[in-house]
């Protein structure tokens, strides 16, 4: 595949050390789901416009299919599958921001991701930020409220 | 006694969901599976003389399957056989399946499917409905004298309105797993779906097998709203081929690309209007003709005609009506099932009717809506008497109390406005309104033909097991059924289990469609668990502590722990078939919209900034779902009416990629302002009736009311988008062209 042979690539993975021996220009989605066996990052469109890929690395929040594995090479990269989204996964349980689920992966890691930079930034969270943060992820299912409030909740530590 | 229905529990599915954890059917781990894929027709219409196979790629690497490797009936059995699993001589449509090829890897996979080249002789394709010869269905609804009321009648009123095709867009692709014939020779199909049997039926009848030869699965599905009723069957078809052709499982699951292209989606319509009204607005007669593209095959296309057809005429109380609808054959990829099967089209049109009504007789639009809405006692299109659960007058009252909009001065088309240019700003602003009804339910007698069964079994643990082809794929079809059960047999949420929808375990409750999963299939639990709760009630007489200990003694006992039931509809309905008179839908549910946009008039860009919704839905089960399912399906309207374009050329899809196939993303929603009425249908399971399709009807011609009013156009076509809106504007300001 891409004409250059498979060459190891050591990363994190929410935390542990993994190695995949694979071509430097594999996406980092098919790496986390075929070869770590990390399945909770998914495939919607392939092309960066649904979000439903999103992992994070070194903490900034990408599209895993847009990103070729040599490119994390030695990198932190935190999935949906990671320790540290609790608060997120509790959030999203209780105000009802999973619906199918497809989306659900890239919406927590993606909300992980705006609460850490409202931290950092020493930013309210509030739902118009929530919105604009979660701008590249689509959803089908809930027109997009309670993903809002979920988001909004687990930055403000709160749930029902 | 209620304690789990009408409060909220989380999803029992959730948990895997927010992890990571919950298995979709790419997430299965197919150890030693190739991949599966298709040979397509470039052309929307042909002759297939053949398929070359490039001799510089080396096809000993891969498995090919063509119709005579077909075992049973080359055809897709839905409502007709008409669709082949693969093509033989007649092409009909762009993508058209012509071979299956299987690889052991993506990249071999890919190299086959570029050396193999169909041979195709075009012919002249039929790509307009309005010049399409072949009629797949036609239906005539007649009400009292329609032609001679309208015949005699002092004022018509005419409109023609049009909607374009619109995108499912499930955030997951379609896909399934097959397996070859296991020792039994039994044929296994995991998949993303939302009807195990009717891919069962399918795979039977291109097998030409027995029923207990083939098992199908539901797994976790990412989202269906009717894309994945009938697609999955043809996929489930090919992907069965290439297993027993390759000896190995086969992936077929489509990227998105193929996906757009070749999926059916939401049938295009164009709907005339004529109307005769009095002067206070009481409509006396109308005249409507109903016309859908139904694409190259029948699929599920009658059906979707015939909700069309029923709900033409709206929400709305007339002596006089006579509906025409037809759905005809085109050279385009065959159009489907979407959230609301025709319903949304139809009630664009007559919502739009109605504000072109209202402008003509200078009356407000709730005005004219409150003055012909149906209420109880009532009649229908179809003759319906509507009797009870009919919350028409407080979906409308209590819309306008929350919105005002009864005491908006609306503007129809044609109304004098302020010169644009002296506002400052370039912008302006509007509201618009929109009431209506949806049937829950199969139409007609198609309950009563289908006879959904439900098994609800202790098992050892004592919990009780919900057993129905009923899928959950993101309404909430798993939390509403625990709570119907936990309520009926006195029991907690975490005392029952939903079975997973496997053909081979579960009785056929039917497909999850059309709104019938909580009132139809909801209610058969209701009364198995009944049954099982009077039993265990009766032999020991006690219903205190656990009912886990309550139903292992029970069992121990040889109490019988197994209660079925099959659906039988309320009593007194009678429908005529033939004649489509009579009462349609056990019930329906009812909601009034109000949306407020701003437009741009430098771009006619569409911004909706505010939406409310006041939905009838008998009872909400679990409030939070069935607020979830009216915010979604709202914004799918709002998409629908402004933002969501996909356009054909020569029979292909132009937007066939996520990039260019648009949907709403945060940024494009407004806040959806959601309200919930319950008037209970005594049918249903504790009062409720349908939800799933509703929201999904009246959003668009809401939106367009907003923007006739921001504007001072007619918008009769969606998408609405910028070019047409600009269009209309320089057709009602020719002084403005450059």
């Amino acid at each position: 595949m891409n004409g250059a042979p498979d060459t190891s690539f050591t990363f994190t993975v929410n935390g542990e050390s993994r190695t995949a021996r694979c071509a430097p220009l594999a996406r980092l989605l098919d790496v986390l789901r075929e070869d770590l066996r990390l399945t909770g990052s998914k495939e919607g469109c392939g092309e960066g416009e649904c979000g439903a890929c999103t992992v994070l690395v070194d903490g900034v929040a990408v599209n895993s299919c847009l990103v070729p594995v040599c490119q994390v090479d030695g990198a932190a990269v935190a999935t949906v599958e990671g320790p540290g989204l609790e608060a997120v996964r509790e959030a999203f349980l209780a105000e009802g921001g999973a619906q199918c689920g497809i989306c659900t992966p890239g919406m927590i890691v993606m909300t992980k991701a705006w609460m850490d930079e409202c931290e950092r930034a020493g930013r309210a969270p509030t739902a118009e930020g929530a919105r604009k943060a979660l701008a590249g992820n689509l959803c089908r299912c809930t027109g997009y409220g309670k993903i809002i409030a979920s988001a909004v909740a687990a930055a403000r530590g709160e749930s029902r | 006694m209620e304690r789990t229905v009408g409060t909220d529990i989380r999803r029992p599915e959730g948990p895997d969901k927010v992890s990571g954890r919950a298995v979709f059917v790419a997430d299965l781990a197919t150890p030693g599976a190739w991949f599966g894929g298709t040979v397509r027709s470039d052309v929307p219409r042909g002759e297939l003389l053949g398929v070359d196979l490039d001799p510089a790629f080396d096809w000993d690497r891969v498995r090919l399957a063509g119709p005579a490797e077909v075992p049973g009936a080359n055809v897709v059995a839905m409502i007709n056989e008409d669709m082949p699993v693969l093509a033989e001589r007649e092409v009909r449509h762009v993508g058209q399946p012509l071979l299956l090829v299987a690889a052991p890897d993506a990249e071999t996979l890919g190299a086959a499917l570029a050396a193999a080249r169909p041979r195709i002789a075009p012919l002249p394709a039929v790509l307009d409905m309005e010049d399409a010869p072949d009629v797949l269905h036609e239906i005539l609804i007649e009400k009292g004298d329609a032609p001679s009321a309208l015949a005699r009648a002092a004022r018509i009123i005419e409109g023609t309105y049009r909607t374009d095709t619109q995108e499912q867009m499930y955030i997951e692709p379609q896909g399934v797993i097959a397996w070859p014939p296991d020792a039994s020779g039994c044929t296994v199909v995991r998949g993303s779906m939302q009807c195990p049997f009717y891919v069962h039926k399918s795979l039977v009848t291109m097998l030409g097998t027995r029923a207990d030869a083939v098992r199908v699965i539901q797994v976790e599905t990412g989202g269906g709203f009717g894309g994945k009723e009938d697609y999955p069957s043809v996929l489930a078809c090919h992907a069965v081929l290439l297993a027993r052709a390759a000896g190995v499982p086969v992936r077929m699951i489509y990227d998105r690309h193929e996906d757009l292209a070749v999926t059916p989606k939401r049938h295009p319509s164009r709907v005339r209007h004529r109307t005769s009204v009095a002067d206070d607005g009481t409509l006396l007669a109308m005249d409507i003709d109903v016309l859908l593209d139904g694409g190259a095959y029948t699929t599920l296309s009658p059906v979707v005609l015939s909700r069309a057809c029923i709900h033409a005429a709206g929400a709305y109380r007339c002596d006089h009506v006579r509906i025409r609808g037809r759905v005809v054959r085109t050279d385009h990829v065959p159009y489907g099932a979407f959230r609301g099967f025709g319903a949304p089209q139809v009630c664009f049109a007559v919502e739009r009717q109605m504000d072109r009504i209202a402008g003509a007789l200078a009356l407000h639009p709730a005005e004219l809506r409150r003055k012909n809405m149906l209420r109880v006692g009532d009649t229908t299109a179809t003759g319906q008497r509507l009797e009870t659960s009919v919350g028409s007058v407080e979906v409308m009252e209590r819309v306008l109390a929350r919105s005002r909009f009864d005491r908006h001065a609306w503007r129809s088309a044609g109304v004098a406005r302020e010169p644009h240019d002296s506002q400052g700003a370039r912008k302006r602003t509007g509201v618009g309104f929109s009431f209506f009804f949806h049937g829950a339910g199969f139409t007609g007698s198609g309950e009563e033909l289908l006879k959904a069964r439900v098994r609800v079994e202790l098992d050892q643990g004592g919990r009780a097991v919900v057993e129905t082809a009923s899928t959950e794929f993101g309404q909430g079809t798993i939390a509403m059924f625990t709570a119907l059960a936990a309520d009926a047999l006195g029991a907690a949420p975490e005392d029952i289990r939903i079975a997973a929808a496997d053909t081979s375990r579960v009785p056929n409750s039917g497909p999850t469609v059309a709104s019938r999963t909580c009132m139809v299939v909801g209610g058969c639990v209701m009364k198995a668990c009944a049954e099982l709760r009077a039993r265990m009630s009766a032999a020991s007489g006690d219903e205190s502590g656990p009912f886990a200990d309550r139903a292992r003694a029970f069992l121990a006992g040889g109490g019988d722990g197994l209660a079925e039931v099959v659906y039988a509809s309320p009593p007194g309905l009678v429908w005529d078939e033939e004649h489509y008179r009579g009462d349609a839908y056990p019930a329906y549910g009812w909601a009034a919209d109000v949306a407020e946009v701003e437009v741009d008039l430098d771009t006619f860009e569409v911004r909706v900034t505010r939406f409310l919704s006041t939905v009838d839905v008998g009872k909400a089960i679990q409030p939070q779902l069935v607020e979830g399912q009216i915010e979604g399906g709202s914004l799918q309207a709002i998409g629908f009416a402004h933002l969501e374009v996909v356009t054909t050329e020569g029979g292909r899809f132009l937007q066939d990629r996520m990039a260019t196939c648009i949907i709403p993303g945060t940024l494009d929603t407004p806040p959806i302002e959601v309200e919930l009425v319950e008037v209970p249908f005594p049918h249903g399971p504790a009062g409720a009736k349908g939800v799933g399709e509703l929201p999904m009807d009246g959003g668009a011609p809401a939106v367009a009311s907003a923007i006739e009013d921001a504007l001072g156009i007619h918008v009769d076509h969606i998408p609405a988008t910028p070019e047409r809106l600009l269009d209309a504007w320089l057709r009602a300001h020719p002084e403005e062209a450059l």
